[in-house]
């Protein structure tokens, strides 16, 4: 039981920080498909700090260096996003897509060129970072705390003041719902949307980081993130774009993933002899679900996906 | 004045909107080779020329004539069922929907037609059939969430990408070897599953892979562009997409049109599945992680075609050549995914394309106004 509440919360981190990503950039008018690609290179940036990072720094200088890390490769990658859509009005489901594409193609290109360099015969495309890992983790009893839990609970917290107790972050929302009368009045709506995929690009960073340390100390960048980027937006859309939603949905999310790890644990689930890829399918087949109740009264916001055209009336 | 004429003639052809696409898919090329080469060149300076060389010489890396001529079917068989994959995703987009899926629907087609020629020993038609008529449900249960419950399609896509994935390993477990994780060759279980060759396997070398299949996807692509284009029916699919509203207003069944399109979207990827798998080219591996690149190449293939069927045709060609052409590098300096990275990478370009397109227009009416007021 601990430990199916113990990778609920990990899981729940996960798709807490990815969606309320998407939450920002989506707010600010751009629908940022490319989460998935964005956490890849998030957990790559994340994965390689751990990796080269001496055994001897202290907990607190690793958990700093190794989050920053991921958070600004994740920034940098979703500019790709952002100066395409923005600047260059791009199609951004085409782009999202291109996006997810190549996250996974540049972490496995990158780490194999890595390990390859290292030794000849090793064609893997795994990183192993065990030791640094246990920076992030604290026994509580039997339970293992996880530091990400906290920040991902900080982040929560704080996104929901930001979008809606600041300036900031209502003049965010307004270039989300109706860009023309935002600039009207002043607001640099293309400014205001590079900010909004930027804190996208941080917040999936971060949360593909999180994603590789949950439960494994080695990751394989051939399997991306498991589609877990796209969980995250039928998250945001079952929390209706709102931030305690979208804590409470990933929650509920999480938990069922986190089935798949921990259902073994459970006699009632045993006995019910189900082969264990069900567990892996359930979180997919739950989000569809959802969906189908959610979708129909969606609150998404208004102009997002249309590119800003100063000139269109 | 024949100067001036031919400046006029230029400046039409420059101003021809398929024109423009085909220069801007060339621009998005070679941008993106430019990109694969600079990436090899901070892996490796030293082989980073012939890494390139070798992805674009792809089956041409074999001296004897012989051996290139068979690898060259190869490719072309792996082209074929991509071509399928770019159909399906460029025939959604036309009708205003992302079929991202295509590459879950390639695998269903998979299993089903690998589950009916192995388990119930089918003939080739049959098994066929079944990849097309599996993947059109999968793909009408997207169109019938999108238009009656306003799910996302994209979203819906890819959770069906993976629940396609693990439904296929899960039902192909039961006609896998016993001591591999791989399903029972069609070669030696059942010899009728496989497809035609017709003659076409002498034309490279004796390369068995080579069947109808590549027929097949050729006709499947100028039947797209003919019911897109000269059909009624391809019209109202169209108007669908410009505006669901209007389409409705005039009559149009837009809720039917949606479910409709994502059938014969996932349909088309079926029979890319089933065009590649009946040849017994590749067996299942029923532990696959992840869902096979196919798919999302297609989308690679259909936007750098100009989301024209034809046009498909050699994008399909060019991407599945690189993608070869990939594993001839030097494998103890890089790896074959960077050919992965530069179709990648040439999808992001394509997002620039219509940009261009805009910023070509305005030119040319700048410099024609300037011209204008020179006389």
């Amino acid at each position: 039981m601990l430990l199916l509440i113990q990778y609920t919360l990990i899981f729940a981190s996960v798709l807490t920080l990815v969606a309320l990503g998407g939450c920002f950039s989506e707010h600010s008018g751009v629908i940022n498909i490319g989460l998935e690609g964005i956490m890849v290179i998030g957990a790559l940036g994340g994965a390689l700090t751990m990796k080269y990072i001496s055994a001897g720094s202290a907990a607190a200088v690793t958990i700093l260096l190794v989050v920053l890390a991921s958070i600004i490769s994740g920034m940098i990658f979703s500019m790709l996003l952002g100066i395409a859509a923005i600047k260059f009005s791009a199609d951004q489901t085409l782009v999202g897509t291109a996006l997810n594409l190549l996250g996974p193609a540049i972490a496995v290109v990158l780490v194999r060129a890595v390990n390859t360099a290292e030794s000849v015969d090793n064609v893997s495309s795994t990183v192993v970072y065990g030791q640094a890992k246990k920076a992030f983790l604290m026994n509580v009893g039997s339970f293992e705390f996880n530091w990400f839990m906290l920040i991902a609970l900080l982040v929560l917290i704080a996104s929901y003041i930001v979008l809606y107790k600041t300036k900031f972050g209502l003049r965010l929302c307004a270039c989300g719902e109706h860009p023309q009368a935002a600039d009207s009045v002043g607001i640099n709506v293309y400014k205001m949307r590079y900010a909004g995929v930027l804190i996208s690009g941080a917040l999936g960073g971060l949360g593909g980081l999180v994603y590789i340390t949950a439960g494994v100390s080695e990751w394989k960048f051939e399997n991306g993130v498991a589609g877990f980027g796209f969980l995250a937006l039928a998250v945001m859309i079952f929390g209706q774009w709102k931030p305690v939603n979208i804590g409470l949905t990933a929650m509920l999310f999480g938990m069922f993933r986190a089935l798949s790890n921990v259902y073994m644990g459970f006699d009632a689930l045993v006995a019910l002899k189900l082969p264990s890829t069900i567990y892996n399918m359930l979180p997919y087949i739950i989000s569809l679900v959802v969906l189908v109740f959610v979708s129909k009264k969606s609150r998404a916001p208004k102009a997002e996906g249309i590119p800003y055209d100063k000139g269109a009336r | 004045m024949s100067d001036g004429q031919r400046g006029k003639q230029k400046g039409s052809l420059l101003r021809n909107s398929g024109f423009q696409t085909i220069l801007g898919s060339l621009l998005c090329i070679v941008i993106g080779l430019l990109v694969g080469y600079i990436v090899l060149l901070i892996i490796n300076p030293q082989g980073a020329g012939k890494a390139i060389v070798a992805i674009l010489k792809n089956f041409l890396y074999y001296p004897s004539a012989v051996a290139a001529k068979k690898y060259f079917g190869t490719t072309l068989v792996k082209a074929s069922a991509l071509l399928m994959c770019s159909l399906s995703v460029l025939f959604a987009w036309k009708v205003g929907l992302f079929n991202i899926g295509a590459a879950g629907q390639y695998v269903i087609g998979a299993g089903a037609c690998l589950y009916c020629g192995l388990k119930f020993g089918m003939p080739w038609y049959l098994c066929l059939l079944a990849a097309i008529v599996a993947a059109a449900l999968v793909g009408a249960v997207s169109g019938a969430l999108k238009a009656y419950f306003n799910v996302n399609e994209v979203i819906s896509c890819i959770m069906l990408n993976w629940i396609g994935l693990y439904v296929v390993n899960m039902l192909l477990t039961n006609v896998k070897e016993q001591t591999t994780p791989y399903t029972k060759p069609l070669t030696s279980t059942n010899k009728s599953a496989l497809l035609p060759n017709i003659g076409l396997n002498k034309l490279f070398s004796n390369n068995d892979f080579v069947t109808i299949g590549l027929l097949l996807a050729v006709i499947a692509a100028f039947a797209i562009w003919i019911l897109l284009e000269k059909t009624k029916f391809g019209y109202e699919l169209k108007a669908t997409g410009l505006n669901k509203n209007a389409a409705k207003y005039c009559g149009m069944r837009e809720k039917t049109n949606i479910i409709l399109t994502m059938m014969i979207a996932g349909g088309l990827a079926g029979l890319g599945s089933g065009i590649f798998y009946l040849t017994g080219i590749e067996q299942w591996m029923v532990q696959q992680t992840s869902v096979p690149a196919m798919g999302f190449n297609g989308i690679a293939a259909a936007f750098l075609g100009g989301s024209n069927p034809i046009g498909a045709i050699f994008a399909s060609y060019f991407i599945q050549h690189i993608t070869s052409g990939g594993t001839y590098v030097d494998k103890t300096m890089y790896c074959s995914q960077i050919s992965d990275l530069i179709s990648a990478f040439i999808i992001y370009l394509c997002g620039f394309v219509f940009f261009f397109k805009v910023r070509l227009n305005r030119y040319l009416d700048k410099r024609d106004e300037r011209k204008g007021g020179g006389e």
